[in-house]
């Protein structure tokens, strides 16, 4: 009996966030003067009228994931990683440079060094802080946050300066962006016609095996263990330190490999702008999907809907596309208040017996 | 209404009831403080004690039940309620903000002496003085806390606690951070205060609650187990009433079989977090099959010492040595892997970590053996294996081996400690305070592994400030103080005066013998 007024209890809680995140979009929406229930229907219904909304909520889907995972490693193993869209952009020129430098080679040899590459320069931008971490203790969350500057301003001289299309300066309209890549580093479209690609399988393949690295592996036992309580941890041997450092550079490594998809798979060259904000989204992503490979998957699609549904409004009912921004807000602090009510056993315990009270049911 | 009184010549409680999530923390309890009494309120963890003082402090409500103060129905719906009504607590863990003097801690608590924009510091010490006098509570209203040692920090709070207008005392295990000689001062200064007012303590130390306490309270599981005169029953029937079955603390009474030495430290220079010497050219022989304990006042280097042998806080000189193998310098996993089987002081952060269950905590030090990964894999089935079987030999307490073990008792979160430590099978084991805080019946236990080991051969360096503990158990007995091995004694020799000297300090040849 107290069984199901704990899970009615739980529900409760989870509905009530729900709600709460809906409510506070619609304040904002009120505010900014259009119908609110019209406009939930569009963001929510309106990407599965055809192929194309689905495949576009795919297309966002994969970064997310990637993105998504590597916040749930470095999370998980202690070390708070903000700077996901610095990594992401560093892979994207660490790709692009890679693939247009080796133009000739076949695409069995190409493509996989140009994820590789994608992967590795995210890493290094992400060794930084977690090195810095390390060896000097340096806050991870400010680190991070500064480094994304860095990424952001070479990311922006790289492509309006030494690497921008030639013919951007030939015409003159001087776009920041590089020469298209060559075809042998393009990520396949699994349905002609469609954008949706190839990385949506490496994203869902790589979840599998994020699951059994952290959960099924010693290495992830030992960073799981850093994570949860660092000084049991080194009482029992494991080295903090290097933890830290391996989970920062694996998390910058799974956001550079983000960007690299987004490269060889959506846009074929480096383009300002690629990243756009799936670093910080990916936070989001994480936390919502419980820092679990099982929970990031849907909870990118569900992001991945929010940011079509969004780009859809904007369309049909002239709301800014920017409104996603609030309502992510609203989902964290949605979590965030929902998960200090489901992990307090008091207020359980006493939801539980003002229920059995009111419909009856024993004390046990 | 009772607020107005003088004096509180009674305080009732009946019937008091409370629920917490999967427990009845209090069922039903009614007790009664009168005049000149002291009411000693025992029992093990967990039996009740800290939420009953909680409910008449007013940090909780009573889901059922009635307090009376001097016959009248009192309801305390906060903490103000409370003191207001002339009831005033000490915690265990002190509440004093320690880079400020005792009389601003003073005034900084109280509505009156705290003005809206100052501190009406000539009031606090006024107050404290008179209060100082009439009790011969010795404290300096102007002396900032973080210079007090413990004991007097105990005094400031039982001072503050009194400017408060406390007519009536609640003490939540007193002496649990004072010396021996800071206990008896404390146990005498509240028996004369008794006189004044009535009071309640909770202590887990039989010898307190005979020396002090002219009524007790044994609650078990909830509800009152037993309530009489203290006068009429000896500390080990007080024991028995309180586990519920007869405990007989083992003590170190087989014969002398220690062999050779097994962990040596020569010479060990640590430095603390501030920087200074902790541990100051300490020297001590732990043999095979001997139980050292080392006794001293919490902050003289034991801390610095326990990390040095983790391999935690590294030796500026000095050396190490575990049968023969030396370990200053080497990293926490090969001094594991050495041998070193290790129970941490904060069992909660530093002994398991909280979030990760039963069963991967007790293979927290070995995950990546053969016997528990094959190859980078974790084997999950010989995990729990492994954890079914530990739970079953140490009687760990717990609803299943998946529970997070943060969740778990004091007592069940040590057995964890200990079943991991002692199924590595280690060559010697260091124990820093390892039955702090824990109940008779968890120390019972955790009293008789320990002495299992020593007949096994291991050797086993027993630091502890409980010199009960120590003298029971010991087979010689080290003293340190200010980073130096004052001297190490055999344990027939020891007496509570002659360690008690040796902890404040005091050199044999200065005087204070046994």
């Amino acid at each position: 009996m107290n069984r199901t007024y704990r899970t009615l209890y739980s529900a409760a809680i989870i509905l009530a966030a729900a709600a709460a995140a809906v409510g506070i979009g619609a304040l904002v929406l009120m505010a900014i003067g259009v119908s609110v229930p019209e406009t939930y229907r569009v963001i929510l219904t309106e990407p599965f009228k055809d192929m194309y909304g689905i495949t576009e909520i795919l297309v966002r889907t994969v970064p997310l994931i990637l993105v998504g995972l590597g916040i749930a490693i470095s999370f998980r193993s202690g070390i708070l990683n903000i700077g996901a869209e610095g990594q992401m952009q560093i892979g994207i020129l660490a790709a692009t440079a890679v693939a247009l430098a080796l133009p000739n080679l076949p695409k069995w040899l190409l493509l996989p060094l140009v994820l590789l590459a994608g992967a590795l320069g995210g890493a290094l931008w992400g060794s930084i802080a977690g090195l810095l971490k390390a060896r000097l203790g340096v806050n991870e969350i400010l680190s991070t946050v500064m480094l994304n500057y860095i990424a952001a301003q070479l990311h922006g001289f790289l492509l309006r300066g030494p690497m921008i299309d030639p013919a951007e300066l030939q015409v003159g309209s001087g776009t920041p962006q590089s020469m298209r890549l060559p075809k042998a580093a393009w990520l396949d479209r699994i349905l002609t016609g469609y954008r949706l690609h190839w990385g949506l399988a490496i994203a869902l393949g790589l979840a599998v095996i994020v699951y059994f690295l952290m959960w099924r592996t010693t290495w992830g036992f030992r960073m799981r263990a850093a994570g949860a309580e660092a000084k049991a941890a080194r009482y029992a041997g494991i080295r903090v330190e290097s933890c830290l450092a391996a989970a920062m550079i694996l998390a910058g490594a799974f956001a550079g490999l983000a960007g690299a998809i987004e490269v060889t798979g959506v846009h074929r060259r480096a383009i300002e702008g690629v990243s756009a904000g799936y670093g910080f989204s990916g936070i989001v992503v994480a936390l919502f999907g419980g820092l679990h490979p099982a929970g990031i998957v849907p909870s990118a699609f569900f992001f991945g809907l929010l940011l079509i549904g969004a780009d859809m409004t904007q369309r049909a009912l002239s709301v800014p596309a920017n409104m996603v921004l609030v309502l992510q807000g609203a989902v964290i602090l949605s979590i965030v208040s929902a998960k200090t009510w489901l992990n307090d056993p008091y207020a359980r315990d006493k939801a539980v017996r003002k229920m059995a009270a009111l419909f009856g049911g024993g004390r046990k | 209404m009772a607020k107005n009184a003088d004096r509180i010549t009674e305080l009732r409680v009946e019937g008091i009831t409370k629920r917490f999530p999967g427990t009845l923390a209090c069922d039903a309890i009614s007790l009664r403080v009168g005049e000149g009494e002291a009411l000693a309120l025992v029992g093990e963890n967990g039996a009740g004690k800290t939420t009953l003082m909680n409910i008449l402090m007013g940090l909780y409500q009573p889901d059922e039940g009635k307090i009376f103060i001097n016959g009248s129905p009192v309801r305390f719906r906060t903490p103000n309620d409370a003191y207001a009504a002339g009831i005033g607590m000490v915690h265990q863990h002190f509440m004093l903000v320690p880079n400020m003097t005792v009389a601003e801690n003073v005034a900084l608590g109280s509505a009156e002496l705290r003005g809206r924009f100052r501190l009406n510091l000539g009031a606090a010490r006024a107050r404290i003085r008179q209060i100082s006098e009439r009790y011969g509570l010795a404290v300096l209203p102007d002396a900032y806390v973080w210079q007090l040692s413990v004991g007097e920090q105990q005094r400031v709070e039982l001072v503050k606690t009194l400017c408060f207008g406390a007519k009536f005392l609640i003490l939540d295990e007193p002496t649990s951070a004072l010396t021996p000689q800071e206990t008896d001062e404390l146990i005498a200064l509240l028996s004369r205060m008794t006189a004044d007012m009535p009071l309640i303590f909770i202590s887990h130390k039989l010898a307190e609650v005979k020396a002090l306490s002219n009524k007790v309270t044994i609650l078990r599981a909830g509800r009152v187990a037993f309530s009489g005169d203290t006068a009429d029953h000896s500390s080990a029937d007080l024991a028995a009433l309180m586990t519920g079955h007869e405990v007989k603390l083992p003590c170190n009474e087989c014969a002398d079989g220690c062999g050779e030495t097994l962990l040596a430290v020569r010479d060990l220079k640590v430095r603390s977090d501030r920087g200074h010497y902790a541990l100051d050219g300490a020297s001590l022989e732990v043999r095979a099959g001997e139980i050292l304990g080392l006794a001293g006042v919490s902050g003289n280097g034991q801390r610095e010492l326990a990390d040095a042998l983790a391999g935690l806080r590294s030796a500026e000189s000095g050396s190490i040595a575990l049968a023969g193998t030396e370990l200053s310098g080497l990293a926490p996993r090969q001094i594991i892997g050495a041998g070193m089987g290790y129970i941490p002081e904060d069992r909660q952060t530093e002994g398991i970590v909280p979030s990760f269950s039963v069963s991967e905590n007790l293979t927290l030090k070995d995950f990546a053996s053969p016997r528990f990964a094959a190859g980078p894999f974790l084997r999950l089935k010989a995990a729990d294996a492994n954890a079914a079987e530990l739970k079953k030999r140490y009687d760990i307490r717990c609803p299943s081996t998946a529970t997070p073990a943060g969740s778990l008792s004091g007592g069940n979160i040590q057995k964890v400690i200990l079943a991991r430590e002692l199924a590595r099978g280690p060559k010697a084991l260091v124990a820093v305070y390892p039955t702090r805080g824990l109940d008779m019946g968890a120390e019972e236990f955790i009293h008789k592994r320990l002495l299992e080991l020593r007949c096994e051969g291991v050797a086993v360096l027993l630091i502890s400030e409980e010199l009960d503990e120590l003298m029971n158990l010991s087979d010689r007995i080290a003293v340190i103080y200010k980073g130096r091995i004052l001297a190490t004694i055999p344990a027939q020799e020891a007496t509570r005066a002659r360690l008690g000297a040796l902890m404040a300090g005091l050199r044999e040849e200065e005087g204070a013998t046994a």
